[in-house]
């Protein structure tokens, strides 16, 4: 994170009119950022694995119900908005850094962390439901597969909201300032991949029966 | 949507300047604001009587609304919130092209599994 937090480049964004341009690559972006980007594209053939494996095992279970019977489709329709509204606050977290603004900038990402941790929470409480009303984990293959495929997710938010929180900390100690403001917008990238992906499941895991 | 937004909101930066900043605050809520509402529109859709023990032609037309839908969420997060819109086109190609991989790649092994039949 402080190698990251340190390394500026030309083509870095926004705030890029600010930067050092000490780390000049061959094709004007820093290396961190096309790295999360391929990072990020590989992510969509982990997730896409997982939802192929959810669509084939679905509707799996000799015994038990199986997942969509148990949905609660207000309640995570919910959930998918407070995870939408929280990729609006980290690009205003990024904003805030491109205009140096430090207060505004640990505001909005605690507050994208804040709206992380209840989208977790909603998860936890679904996950208890399902349990409580006989899918688990082993209980068929569609809970195998429903629950790693919500899971991973969970997982994938979760070292986000760790991400935001340590941007957050680092921005206090004065280590993420308007100078190195494409660390924030790296860890944004990975927020909002984490979005788009439940944009994803949301559809294809909860909507469409 | 893209062009609503476009058109309605402010652009802040040089678009001929290679690192555009992409939009101002206002014109982020907006895409905030629009993005709620196709989640809204969405849901509405799922629950439509028209799809009551649809089929054939019906049920794909249930399914097709919502992945359009989707996509068009998944465009604008990518493409604004990403900044892919107003950032250099190879991050945009390295990133499509993960997502390309793996539809192609997904698509084939549920059509080996006979997802599709089922």
């Amino acid at each position: 994170m402080t190698d990251l937090a340190d390394t500026t480049a030309v083509g870095a964004h926004p705030g890029a009119a600010t930067h050092d341009h000490t780390h000049v690559t061959a094709t004007g972006i820093s290396n961190e950022k096309v790295a999360m980007w391929a990072f990020l594209g590989s992510e969509c053939l982990l997730f896409g694995g997982l939802i192929s494996t959810f669509l084939l095992y679905k509707d799996r279970a000799a015994d038990g119900p199986v997942p969509h019977e148990l949905y609660d489709i207000a309640f995570t329709s919910i959930s998918s908005f407070v995870l939408l509204m929280s990729s609006l606050t980290m690009v205003l977290a990024v904003s805030a850094i491109s205009r140096g603004d430090d207060r505004a900038l640990r505001a909005w990402l605690l507050v994208t962390a804040l709206l992380g941790s209840i989208f977790i929470s909603g998860q936890v409480y679904e996950f208890k439901e399902f349990l409580n009303e006989g899918l688990g984990f082993t209980t068929s293959p569609a809970g195998s597969a429903f629950f790693t495929l919500t899971g991973f997710h969970g997982v994938h938010v979760t070292i986000g909201i760790v991400m935001l929180i340590s941007a957050a900390l680092l921005s206090r100690s004065g280590r993420i300032t308007q100078r190195n403001a494409e660390a924030v917008e790296i860890v944004g990238l990975y927020w909002h991949f984490v979005d788009v992906v439940w944009i994803l499941i949301f559809t294809v895991v909860y909507l469409i029966k | 949507m893209t062009d609503a937004t476009t058109t309605d909101v402010a652009i802040t930066g040089d678009h001929d300047h290679e690192h555009s900043h992409g939009l101002d605050d206002k014109g982020y809520v907006k895409i905030a604001l629009w993005l709620a509402l196709i989640t809204g529109a969405e849901v509405a859709w799922s629950y439509l009587p028209v799809w009551e023990d649809a089929s054939g032609l019906t049920s794909f037309a249930e399914v097709a609304g919502l992945l359009v839908m989707m996509a068009i969420k998944f465009a604008v997060v990518a493409g604004f919130f990403m900044h892919l819109r107003f950032d250099n086109k190879l991050l945009t190609r390295l990133f499509y092209s993960g997502l390309v991989l793996a539809v192609v790649v997904y698509v084939i092994v549920l059509t080996t599994f006979e997802f599709w039949s089922s």
